[in-house]
């Protein structure tokens, strides 16, 4: 039992309660103690990774229950990859709202919160019931958080979204029954001990559920015929909401890895690697699509939004081998891309706010303001994502290309990837110089003042891949140590013969 | 009981999938209703189906396996919470579109149907 486990988890509810009373609190005040909880939670999330490192499991069991029979939070390796991760993006989108953007609603630092809450629980739960709860939680606060703001643009595509997820919901919950009825048990540990025991005519049972699971995260992480949600709703959304979503398609890849290495991974006996070899064609196929879709976007929110799922596409391919290189590549990758996109997309919106009407549509307009700061912030978040040497991109892209083993994974690996960042590299030369280069007569009345609070916080998160590249040695040493902890289930198990509280001696 | 059972999941589950794909919030937010219900007793049933069972060992001969009721109580709860939010979605996409109440905020385009012709012959 440690009791820092639940940091993450209580940190954003209590910040996130205090909001929801305060509605009509100075909004300084409201500001400063949102930031500070999300500071906190940096904080703890660190303190998570430090402790995380020496490769141990770290329990929490609710109510001193001995599992399989409580709730359970675990900490691993990944788990507090991912509460970093989430917790670094979500301080500077939370800087950049301060900016302007939580003014339109009284409930924006408290959405935000929970939403933070729900991706912790997401993150550090061992129990797939806990694993809905944590979906529905983060899903309720996103469907709030994606109709904030003016307009009336948001509404058709957040509808979209809610009935999707609300559907996506439903399966879950079938998955969940078809997984108890034949196992008799939702703790993920115990999962991985049942579920090569499970007798002859229960297998398409479980192996359905175990499907189903797979088109549920696939609709969280966007893979291709589920995908196509995703470009209204997050290019319709607030720069800082789209900017936090980012880490919303990576919690669907999360319980990929999670569920699909942990309970149906290569020890899984009948149903060892189940789904994996739908997985890597389908990976491929998105990645296309992205391309695809990034070529033919209207506006820079679009592209960006196509730039999230050609990274899906891209991490899944590398996940899908089930090798612990190919974990490892993908972590690194997700890093990179995860915050890279939620710099580009508060980038666009910048870039939005100096255009007067032409916003962030690509056609000519008059020449934008303060296009030096901007044009340089975006040919570095392109080049990160495209993955161009000297950014991180480039070196998590070619960490994907060297997983790749057998002779046809490398041979549509290396020229769907590459080709397709041919032309996403098109794609994002074509933008920018349209943008930023080609100008008609005329001038900008009134362009939005580039606060410290915005400018800083767009151009950290895109910095942040020159920070990956500074730091890539250790960052790639812990990504190589998580993705064998991850493969190496055995230690996993041993958590429910851990002694509880009170039963040391 | 366990036909019937099974029946009734899938009746109701067939008829929240057809109402979900229809084109105007309202049959949508109807057939998510009923694909929770569907999918509620679904859960519920996942314990295996036994009457007068108690959720306590050894207290009488045959039990019922109580986590299946707790895991509905709370996708019950959820569920509801969801509906209740896609309801006033729903009410907003209505006034945010100018009184149209399909899903895509307008009439699809080649897709007219006599219904529908008759409807907006009514409105207009």
């Amino acid at each position: 039992m440690n009791h820092w486990l639940t940091a993450p988890i209580l940190i954003p509810l209590i910040g996130g309660i205090l909001q929801a009373f305060m509605g009509y609190a100075p909004i300084a005040l409201r500001r400063t103690l949102a930031i500070a909880t999300t500071v906190l939670m940096l904080v703890a999330a660190i303190v998570l990774l430090v402790l995380a490192d020496d490769g141990s499991y770290r329990l929490y069991a609710f109510g001193n229950w001995q599992p399989p029979f409580g709730i359970v939070l675990v900490l691993d390796r990944l788990a507090a990859l991912m509460l970093v991760m989430t917790a670094v993006l979500a301080l500077f989108c939370h800087i950049y709202a301060i900016g302007g953007t939580d003014e339109s609603s009284r409930q924006f630092h408290g959405l935000f919160l929970f939403q933070l809450l729900g991706l912790n629980i997401a993150f550090l739960t061992g129990d797939l019931f806990n694993l809905f709860v944590a979906f529905e939680v983060l899903l309720i606060a996103s469907y709030g958080l994606l109709m904030h703001g003016e307009g009336t643009s948001r509404t058709v595509p957040g509808l979209h979204y809610v009935v999707l997820n609300l559907a996506g919901s439903a399966v879950f919950l079938i998955a969940v029954g078809m997984i108890y009825s034949v196992t008799g048990t939702l703790n993920m540990a115990d999962l991985a001990i049942k579920i090569p025991q499970v007798a002859e005519e229960n297998l398409p049972l479980v192996k359905a559920g175990g499907m189903m699971l797979l088109v549920v995260f696939g609709l969280k992480a966007a893979i291709l015929p589920l995908c196509f949600w995703l470009p209204g709703a997050y290019s319709n959304a607030t720069a800082p909401v789209a900017a936090l979503f980012a880490v919303m398609t990576k919690v669907g890849i999360y319980a990929i890895i999670r569920v699909f290495t942990l309970i149906f991974g290569n020890q899984a006996g009948e149903l060892a690697s189940l789904g994996m070899d739908w997985l890597f064609p389908l990976a491929l196929i998105t990645l296309t699509m992205g391309v695809i879709g990034a070529l033919g976007a209207a506006s820079l929110r679009k592209l960006i939004a196509w730039q999230v799922i050609i990274s899906v596409g891209t991490l899944l391919a590398a996940i899908s081998f089930g090798t612990v290189a190919g974990t490892s590549a993908a972590l690194f990758y997700l890093l990179n891309t995860t915050w890279v996109a939620g710099g580009l997309f508060l980038v666009a919106d910048l870039v939005d706010g100096q255009r007067g009407s032409a916003q962030d549509k690509i056609v000519t307009a008059p020449r934008i303001a303060n296009r030096t700061f901007l044009s340089v912030l975006f040919l570095m978040g392109a080049v990160a994502a495209v993955g161009l040497p000297p950014l991180s991109g480039f070196f998590a892209k070619l960490l994907i290309l060297k997983s790749a083993v057998t002779e046809s994974d490398v041979a549509w690996l290396w020229s769907v990837l590459l080709i397709g960042s041919f032309f996403t590299l098109i794609a994002y030369s074509r933008a920018g110089s349209i943008v930023f280069w080609r100008n008609v007569e005329g001038h900008i009345e009134e362009p939005q003042k580039l606060t410290p609070s915005l400018s800083v916080s767009a151009s950290a998160l895109i910095s942040l891949s020159i920070v990956m590249v500074i730091l890539a040695g250790p960052i790639s040493r812990y990504a190589e140590d998580t993705a064998a902890q991850l493969h190496d289930t055995s230690a996993y198990t041993e958590i429910l013969s851990k002694p509880m509280v009170g039963e040391e001696k | 009981m366990e036909l019937a059972f099974a029946v009734v999941i899938g009746a109701l589950t067939a008829s929240g999938v057809y109402l979900m794909l229809r084109a105007r919030t309202f049959p949508v937010v109807v057939g998510l209703t009923m694909l929770s219900y569907g999918v509620n007793l679904f859960l519920f049933s996942s314990g295996r189906l036994a009457t007068g069972g108690q959720p306590i060992i050894g207290s009488a001969e045959t039990y019922s396996d109580p986590l299946p009721q707790a895991l509905v109580l709370t996708a019950i709860v959820i569920g509801f919470a969801m509906t209740a939010f896609v309801v006033v979605l729903s009410l907003r996409s209505l006034a945010d579109n100018d009184n149209d109440d399909h899903v895509n905020g307008r009439v699809p385009e080649q897709d007219s149907t006599p219904q529908d012709q008759e409807q907006e012959g009514a409105n207009t």
